[in-house]
């Protein structure tokens, strides 16, 4: 089946009926080709490499080698003495009050956040802290000029195993804290004890998941023009919105005289939800040179420093019944956060326990979370961003539960599938899931593939030496944030809120923009958003512009990342849109002489109810609302309204994944043989965009399965700097993959979404490793690690043999 | 600055002359010297293929060759892939069937599928995909970007980079 005729035949539960007004036109619903693309398929695009400013001076970086050290001297004269250099600084020239911003104060834990400078001060801590900012004429001379920069170190004690740095006689990072613990926080519910009392089967698990790489293929980059008392800085960001404010109170500028774009943006997958030094740096030379300053990130400069994700080490115990029942679940995470605090650096690992239950019935649950810092670079939000970790443990300790209790892992899961629900299940540790149909996506996956005959033809191949495995991970996840009440300052402790905006102007000639608060890279907002626009106002998707990713063109927005885009930001689209509908009615029943009550949204007309020839287009209106000689008494005139829409609930996405692999036991090489996604993210705007999410999702999972890694040697040197060490998956490792829906709609929002630009990447990882472990259990192989290289499974295998272990 | 090249090139059926110093990527040629900015670059070691374009005829990685060792050469960018508003059958293909997303890596995805396809005009889906092992991108999982060239193949003149006889 083509994912297309999937996407069809995706099952739809009956959708029940909304009170806002249901879609009067037919778009959304359509795999309609991207507004993005044409630009994009011929090089039109505009990233932030592609515009050049006149006067523009170029920066490059002077970073550490060294992953703990005193910075003993900074010689710079031999750098500043070069033709075309304008300026070198360090430290100490750069008048920035403040340290880069950490966003997450939960209300009564303690977190030690240190100070975190553009340019390091007195110490570095990690390999590509930066230390001094070359500023000059030409691309390739700033890089000869930050060569002249001599920097004397004095290295001091590394620790860059988490569990180690926990010990007294480790080398601390930040003396002031004289530890290098972070935090401590815990979420639980149910009597955990009673749990495990009455569990005839404990089973517990250390399980490494491991630090990786956003990856985005575009580099990050920064353009910064300081002029006539204003800043305009384009980065490839995720967070255009979330930015300026930052950059008004670092550099002291009101913030309504900070304007960022954030141009075309080269994919993000949470690398680019930050605050980062060097766009803070290079607003600030720019300022200071009074010239637009331009710095893009090489890409052995984004493996060391745009943020990495995971990197935990989780003890997992469950506690379940001989018939399979669970009573209890714990699960303790250490997190090796690295050497300082990014935007969202020590709240993510916690975000896995709002899903530690999975998508089952656990009568009790606790999630211990205790951050670290290491001397490696900071992590924070990669693609799921604690979901994914959460699911990893959830899924692959049911696998290993099934193999203890000797039963088939897809009946264990059903036993303890939360029964189907669609106006909220509350957890024993009160977080509300919306609404979940576990056993039909499960149900749906088998229609696609056969356990049976996966193994009937394993059984087959184990003659020739080749271990065939199946593995399964049926899934839940939080995403669109968020619940300003939930997440905020007084809740989970996030400085801000979680609302999204947008604005939706009828042009007097009927044209239509859609301004959205959130800023893609690649999602394609801009063919979505057009569609629930479109529906609401009777025009065609063409003829809705939606413009993103500028300060200075809408309404203050909170951007892209969390899955939140279409439930959160979508929403606030369809709402906007609603009001301009609600007007554009008054006016049509005024002019008209009917009831605003009567008047419907009918082949693309506002017309009289039962007397269709009666009626206005969109154009007609909005042609009546800026010549406003006969609108009803009291009416501002224009088209014109914005809607700032925060959710009452998170939506709880669901889905049941499969996949198939073989392993070569002579040299443990992996082949992904077949892999079968059902994702379940309520009613489809545009199915093509689901699949591609979720084959991307998907592949990000894979990758962190079977290939990628973001690896420090004991001394902190990163071995992994590019793309050679670094393994993306390429098209020759992946297949083609096949993917199926079902859709249940959310009680959250009006278009009953759900966000799915995660899924694939929550679900993959355990699915994979589960496959993996599933092949192997004929050579005496019960668990394993990620990631699993050949040499990992070689090694796993011997050991299970009993030969050389590593 | 160093000393400087004269250097030729023929990018997109036009002559350009420009002065270059001697370690100028061709890449940093094409998109500052030049302004086709649609060849990309998205690493620093020839792994992720962002920057691939034709010269002679052949998919080259643009971060891997010095403007002065294109002197002379024929060129082809993603701006030369369309002619006269008309896409090229890869370009239909990759918009048909979503296979881009934030679409960085996308004109060196179809100049590396353009000579895959010059090479092997009805290749196997296992033959796409090891053709195209030497162009990363991390949003599609590369699952559209396979079929958008398998469809591709099907369509009349996808073989052939459409470009313009001009000579400026």
């Amino acid at each position: 089946m083509s994912t297309g005729e999937a996407s069809t035949q995706a099952t739809r539960i009956a959708a029940e009926q909304t009170d806002a007004a249901p879609a009067p036109s037919n778009h959304v619903g359509q795999a309609l080709r991207r507004k993005e693309d044409p630009r994009l398929i011929t090089g039109k695009g505009t990233y932030v490499d592609d515009i050049n400013l006149t006067g523009q001076l170029w920066a490059a970086w002077v970073r550490s080698p060294e992953a703990h050290a005193k910075i003993v001297s900074i010689d710079t004269s031999q750098a500043k003495a070069r033709d075309g250099v304008r300026a070198v600084y360090t430290h100490e020239d750069l008048d920035i009050e403040a340290s880069l911003p950490m966003a997450w104060v939960p209300p009564g834990i303690e977190v030690n956040t240190p100070d975190h400078w553009v340019l390091a001060k007195g110490e570095v801590k990690h390999v590509g802290d930066p230390v001094a900012l070359v500023v000059g004429d030409d691309r390739y001379e700033v890089f000869d000029a930050a060569e002249d920069v001599i920097v004397e170190y004095d290295p001091l004690p590394v620790v860059t195993d988490p569990e180690k740095a926990l010990e007294s006689d480790s080398p601390v990072i930040h003396e002031q804290f004289a530890t290098n613990k972070v935090s401590e926080w815990s979420l639980g519910g149910g009597d955990l004890e009673a749990g495990f009392a009455e569990a005839d089967v404990v089973v517990e698990r250390r399980i490494v998941n491991h630090r990786i790489a956003g990856a985005a293929i575009e580099p990050r980059g920064v353009l910064a023009d300081f002029r006539a008392d204003r800043l305009t800085v384009w980065s490839s960001t995720q967070i255009p919105h979330l930015l300026r404010p930052f950059l008004s109170m670092l550099l002291g500028i009101s913030e309504d005289r900070v304007r960022v774009i954030a141009p075309e943006v080269g994919g993000g997958f949470g690398s680019k939800l930050q605050v980062y030094a060097e766009e803070v740096g290079c607003a600030w030379a720019s300022r200071k040179l009074g010239r637009p300053v331009k710095w893009i990130e090489t890409r052995s400069e984004g493996m060391m420093v745009t943020h990495h994700g995971r990197d935990q080490i989780d003890t997992v115990r469950v506690g379940a019944k001989r018939d399979g029942t669970i009573t209890a679940w714990h699960s303790k995470i250490l997190a090796d956060i690295g050497a300082y605090q990014m935007f969202f650096t020590p709240m993510i690992p916690e975000l896995s326990a709002f899903v530690m239950c999975g998508v089952y019935k656990t009568p009790a649950v606790q999630t211990d979370v205790v951050n670290v810092m290491t001397n490696k670079f900071p992590t924070d939000a990669i693609r799921g961003a604690g979901r994914p970790e959460a699911t990893h443990m959830i899924e692959v300790t049911m696998d290993q539960l099934a193999q203890e209790l000797d039963m088939d892992p897809l009946e264990l899961r059903r036993k303890n599938f939360i029964p189907p629900f669609s106006e909220g299940h509350e957890t024993p540790i009160g977080v509300v899931y919306d609404s979940g149909n576990y056993e039909l996506a499960l149900n749906k996956l088998l229609e696609h593939i056969d356990p049976a005959k996966v193994r009937q033809e394993a059984a087959e191949l184990r003659e020739r030496g080749i271990y065939r495995g199946i593995g399964f991970c049926t899934y839940t996840e939080i995403c669109g944030n968020a619940p300003s009440r939930i997440v905020g300052p007084s809740g989970f402790g996030v400085q801000g809120g979680g609302w999204e905006s947008a604005a939706v102007r009828v042009h007097a000639s009927g044209a239509v923009t859609l301004y959205t608060g959130t800023s893609p890279h690649g999602q394609g907002h801009e063919t979505g958003f057009a569609q629930i626009v479109a529906d609401r106002l009777g025009i065609d998707p063409a003829q809705v512009d939606v413009i993103h990713g500028d300060t200075q063109a809408g309404p203050w927005g909170l951007d892209t990342y969390g899955s939140r885009t279409l439930a959160v930001g979508g929403e606030a689209a369809a709402r906007a849109a609603g009001k301009v509908a609600a007007k554009a009615r008054e006016i049509v029943a005024h002019q008209l002489e009917a009831d605003p009550a009567d008047i419907e949204l009918r082949e693309g007309r506002f017309s009289v109810r039962g007397s269709p020839d009666k009626g206005m287009t969109l154009s007609e209106v909005a042609g009546a609302a800026y010549a406003p000689e006969n609108i009803p008494e009291g009416m501002e005139p224009g088209l014109d309204e914005q809607s700032f829409y925060d959710p009452e609930n998170f939506v709880f996405p669901f889905g049941a994944h499969a996949c198939v692999v073989d392993v070569d036991a002579e040299t443990g090489k992996i082949d992904v043989v077949r892999y079968v996604a059902v994702d379940d993210c309520g009613p489809a705007i545009n199915p093509m965009l689901i699949d591609g999410q979720v084959h991307g999702g998907i592949v990000h999972g894979v990758g962190q399965a079977l290939y990628e890694r973001i690896h420090y040697d004991q001394d902190g040197q990163l071995v992994t700097g590019s793309f050679v060490d670094y393994a993306l998956p390429t098209a020759a490792e992946m297949p083609s993959f096949e993917t199926d829906r079902t859709e249940t709609p959310s009680p959250v929002n009006s278009l009953r979404v759900k966000g799915v630009g995660e899924a694939g990447t929550i679900a993959a990882s355990p699915t994979v490793t589960n496959a993996v472990i599933d092949a192997l259990r004929p050579l005496g192989v019960t668990f394993i690690n990620m990631p699993l290289s050949p040499m990992r499974v070689w090694e796993a295998i011997q050991e299970a043999k009993g030969g050389v272990a590593a | 600055m160093s000393k400087t090249v004269a250097v030729q090139l023929q990018v997109n059926g036009a002559t350009h002359r420009l002065e270059v110093e001697p370690r100028l990527l061709l890449v940093h040629a094409l998109r500052d010297n030049l302004g086709f900015t649609g060849t990309h670059v998205g690493c620093d070691t020839s792994n992720c293929g962002a920057c691939t374009v034709h010269m002679e005829g052949r998919a080259v990685k643009s971060c891997t060759v010095l403007a002065v060792q294109a002197d002379g050469a024929q060129i082809t960018t993603i701006e030369g892939m369309a002619s006269d508003g008309q896409l090229h059958p890869l370009q239909e293909a990759f918009w048909n069937d979503h296979g881009l997303q934030c679409g960085y890596c996308t004109p060196g995805m179809i100049m590396a599928a353009a000579a895959l396809l010059a090479e092997n005009p009805n290749p196997t889906e296992d033959e796409v995909r090891h053709g195209l092992e030497g162009n990363l991108c991390r949003c599609t999982g590369y699952h559209n970007i396979v079929k958008a060239v398998l469809d591709a193949a099907k369509t009349k003149g996808a073989t052939v980079a459409q470009q313009p006889e001009v000579t400026a």
